[in-house]
């Protein structure tokens, strides 16, 4: 049976990708009649002289051809006497880096095009530094448009010169460099004539016969589990897929987090027992006793991983929001899943030299070295000894766009040296004490809509009912514990932060804490529940309409802010997002203050 | 090491993404459409979560004009495998006596793309397989494995999520829902192989055999009941033909062949000339159709 190759082309727009692999097809005759009439047909109304335009076997999207450029990945499959391929066709522009960085986590080598009349470009170095960071071992560097320059010797060896010093940073397992004209299909499938200086093969021979498969670096077996098979009483199965050495019946594993022993009962290949699995077969395993496993967790033999919270990464940022330290992400890694605070940002690299860029904010389609502090402990590896478990995505959790890929670097020592101090005192002895149970009601409104005052109102009926409670609110920490912070965003959502720890902090001591901040941002607000924990997190709109709020304007604020004289004032100069779906809503335009109260006691008290 | 072969890989990766989508969403479904594709995927599911059932029902979006042997074979898998099997039908469109012949595009979109949608809000499905392959069509071969459709079930092909490695983001609000293509990176021959190899059911359809045909325009349509009509001068002759994809028998070309095992089959369809989607009548229509249709919410 023959083996698969994964491949990408990539390159800045106009080197021709999409051209090089049409016509690659084209040659090898690995296209179906229908196609080559449509794209005979396709030609003369899309290109300018009635040549083949072979980039139109790629470029599926409408937008695609309209524009004449590619946006998004294009798989294609092709099969030759010697291999089965997948190429996957990717944009050139800058705009798409991100899509680029797709087709690059899924192939196993690249072939990136150089346009030999424009020699190496920034989109050039920017595809080999993604190339590397998503784990390609193996590049092959298209010299194309060799016609133009007149098949010139002396420009081909200047560019393999400057292709040597691109890769001296990376860990490329190969690099290869390949004269050819996509347009005229020089050295594609057949040896151009036109080249005698060049002894090689053509592009095709070479990604026929190179082997990717390079033995993996680390021992031993590893297994993340997907899912718990029980289809009935008797049976507990752990479903995923191995991806690294081997399984088989009777072996010691260990399972993490849990780090409990057992042995292997039965190793089922898909459907069927089997004697033995191994690297990249789906599997399923019994064990010899009940242990702790579950999604996510990992059974491993021979080997160990890291285990922990705190790790450094390098990541590609893909959201069109700019990333600032301190918001929380879902994180996916393996199987796994739980919250990320990008706690810091090291450095940006630049994409040109590879030289660090000290910031504190990280653009779509920037390279980056953060920290990130998970809230459940996560069994990982390096990205350079075990790719599967070192990789991972960031998820906005506002609006669940897929907003970096990253690769774990190392840990971080701190991790081993800050170990939660367990306490006998926990948090529901505390509250028992005290014959509540601690959440915290987050007020969030316009200035002026009335947050304070229902607080207060809340808090002295709940007092009177003998429940512990303490108010936030600006004045006791604006004033105090955040009075370094301004109003830029940064400071914004480290100032939302501080307070949901407080929050937090005040819940694990058996406090029923009370908010009231305008928290206008549905991101800082979907921040702080995540801090506070979701269970214990009530969210009330003080939906009072502006004009109102504006009406009203007791510190006088929204004279100022109509007058300019305060900058980013939410409701005015600054937008504020609504909850989305909030515990309850008060208009206190529509509603007395009682009223108010009564309502927001109805709706918490069989909670608290 | 990593000695997997080309079919071996294909498996596992589509049985990995069954997995992911189980262990994710609250409601998934499997759309089960009779041809050999689903028949793949039917195959690929009962192997992922063995010894358990495929933990999912299955749904068939009946546009009341598939083959009549197709709906036999349906009822038969059904049964043979114990399966969940949901039919949906737009009973509005019956009742306007929506049809292929009168109403052209209006017929696809009103028993098949609408009928899906209405089969989402009813059932609230949060995700749902589909056999679509990514050499199918130029489209295709852009979307994602796990392909995201908001709150109206449209594709947005320009603001596709990111999918790198294996890490799918499978987060999505209430309403919306996630199309997952097990076998986007299968190729028309690797279906054929695998049903070889694993020995899968398929329709007798795909194998050629003498049937009523005619002959109209560069297509073979077969005359499978008595609501077919006939243009003047239109005569059914018997010709030994079969289909290498099945849908609504008036808009489904068969092709003349004498391949009657699936050994003969492979061997043509190694040697194919045309795309299998040429078979299919809609995709000619215009240059784009079918990306237009998926950003509708059509498969």
């Amino acid at each position: 049976m023959q083996d698969l190759l994964k491949f990408i082309t990539c390159g800045s727009v106009d080197d021709g990708k999409s051209t090089l692999i049409g016509h690659m097809l084209y040659d090898s005759k690995l296209i179906f009649s229908d196609q080559e009439e449509s794209l005979k047909l396709e030609s003369q109304v899309g290109s300018n002289d009635g040549n083949l335009d072979y980039s139109l076997l790629l470029d599926g999207l409408m937008a695609e051809r309209e524009q004449g450029i590619t946006i998004d990945v294009a798989y294609r499959y092709f099969t030759t006497n010697n291999r089965s391929f997948i190429v996957a066709d990717t944009p050139g522009h800058e705009e798409y880096t991100r899509n680029m960085a797709v087709g690059a986590s899924f192939a196993d080598l690249a072939v990136i095009l150089v346009d030999s009349s424009k020699g190496i470009l920034t989109q050039t170095k920017r595809h080999t530094r993604i190339c590397a960071l998503m784990g390609i071992k193996h590049v092959v560097y298209a010299v194309n448009k060799i016609d133009i320059v007149d098949y010139s010797h002396s420009t081909y060896d200047q560019i393999c010169l400057d292709i040597q010093k691109i890769c001296l940073e990376y860990n490329f397992k190969s690099v290869f460099t390949i004269p050819v004209s996509a347009t005229i299909g020089d050295n594609l499938t057949t040896k151009s004539t036109k080249t005698p200086w060049y002894e090689g093969p053509t592009l095709l021979e070479y990604l026929e016969n190179i082997d990717v498969n390079t033995a993996d670096k680390d021992s031993g077996s590893i297994l993340p589990i997907q899912r718990v098979c029980r289809p009935n009483r008797e049976f507990r199965g752990f479903q995923g897929e191995i991806i690294l050495g081997s399984f088989k019946k009777g072996d010691e594993i260990t399972v993490l987090p849990s780090e409990e022993k057992a042995h292997i009962k039965a190793v089922y290949n898909l459907d069927k027992e089997t004697d033995e699995a191994s690297k990249g077969q789906a599997v399923t395993v019994s064990l010899d006793k009940e242990i702790d496993v579950s999604r996510g967790s990992v059974i491993l033999k021979d080997t160990d991983l890291y285990k922990g919270k705190l790790f450094r990464a390098k990541i590609l940022w893909m959201d069109d929001k700019k990333l600032v330290a301190g918001k929380n992400y879902s994180i996916k890694l393996s199987t796994a899943e739980s919250l990320a605070t990008v706690m810091n940002i090291k450095h940006k690299i630049d994409v040109n030299e590879g030289s660090k860029v000290y910031t504190d904010k990280v653009y779509k389609n920037e390279i980056a070295v953060i920290d990130l502090a998970c809230k459940d402990v996560m069994i990982y590896n390096k990205f350079k000894n075990v790719k599967e478990m070192g990789s991972f995505i960031l998820i906005d959790n506002v609006t669940h766009q897929t907003a970096a890929c990253g690769v774990i670097e190392h840990n971080l020592r701190r991790d081993e040296n800050i170990i939660y101090q367990k306490m006998d005192i926990t948090r529901d002895l505390r509250s028992a004490q005290k014959n509540q149970k601690p959440k915290t009601i987050w007020f969030t409104g316009l200035s002026g809509s009335g947050k304070s005052t229902l607080a207060n109102a809340l808090e002295k009926r709940l007092f009177a009912d003998g429940k512990h409670t303490m108010s936030l609110d600006g004045d006791n920490i604006r004033l105090g514990l955040n009075k370094n912070l301004g109003f830029k965003e940064q400071d914004r959502i480290e100032n939302i932060r501080r307070i949901a720890e407080v929050a937090k902090l005040l819940n694990d001591a058996g406090v029923i804490a009370i908010t009231s901040f305008i928290s206008p941002f549905l991101s800082d607000r979907e921040n702080a529940k995540s801090i506070i924990g979701r269970e214990n997190f009530i969210e009330i709109y003080v939906s009072t309409p502006l004009e109102e709020c504006e009406k009203r304007d007791v510190k006088g604020l929204y004279k100022k802010a109509r007058a300019g004289e305060i900058p980013n004032f939410s409701g005015i100069s600054s937008p504020y997002e609504p909850p989305k779906e909030p515990d309850l809503t008060i208009d206190t335009s529509k509603v007395s203050l009682e009223d108010a109260v009564e309502l927001i006691y109805k709706k918490i008290s069989d909670s608290i | 090491m990593n000695n997997l072969s080309h079919l071996d890989a294909l498996e596992a990766e589509a049985v990995y993404i069954m997995r992911e989508v189980s262990a994710n969403f609250d409601n998934p479904v499997m759309l089960y459409s009779i041809g050999k594709d689903s028949s793949v995927m039917l195959h690929l599911a009962l192997k992922a979560f063995a010894p358990e059932k495929p933990p999912f029902p299955f749904l068939h979006v009946n546009t009341t004009w598939k083959f009549k042997e197709m709906i036999e074979f349906r009822e038969h898998v059904a049964e043979k495998y114990s399966l969940n099997m949901l039919e949906y039908i737009n009973e509005e469109g019956v009742k306007n006596n929506i049809n292929p012949f009168d109403h052209g595009s209006a017929y696809t979109d009103i028993m098949k793309t609408q009928a899906l949608k209405q089969a989402f809000d009813k059932y609230k499905f949060d995700a749902a397989f589909g056999g679509g392959r990514r050499d199918e069509e130029k489209s295709r071969a852009k979307e994602r494995i796990f392909s995201f459709r908001n709150e109206d079930h449209a594709w947005d092909p320009k603001n596709q999520r990111p999918e790198m490695w294996k890490l799918y983001n499978t987060k999505i609000f209430k309403g919306e829902e996630v199309r997952v293509f097990p076998l986007s990176n299968w190729t028309e021959k690797d279906i054929w192989m695998y049903i070889q190899r694993e020995n899968i059911e398929i329709p007798s359809l795909y194998f050629a055999k003498e049937r009523p045909v005619v002959y109209r325009d560069d297509n073979i349509i077969m005359v499978d009941d008595d609501r077919m009509r006939l243009l003047p001068g239109e005569e059914p002759v018997m010709k030994k033909v079969r289909f290498r994809t099945l849908g609504c028998y008036p808009l489904t070309g068969g092709i003349e062949s004498d391949a009657d095992t699936l050994d003969a089959i492979i061997e043509e369809t190694l040697g194919a000339v045309s795309s299998e989607r040429t078979s299919r009548v809609i995709d000619k229509e215009a240059q784009g159709s079918m990306e237009r249709r998926k950003r509708e919410g059509y498969f």
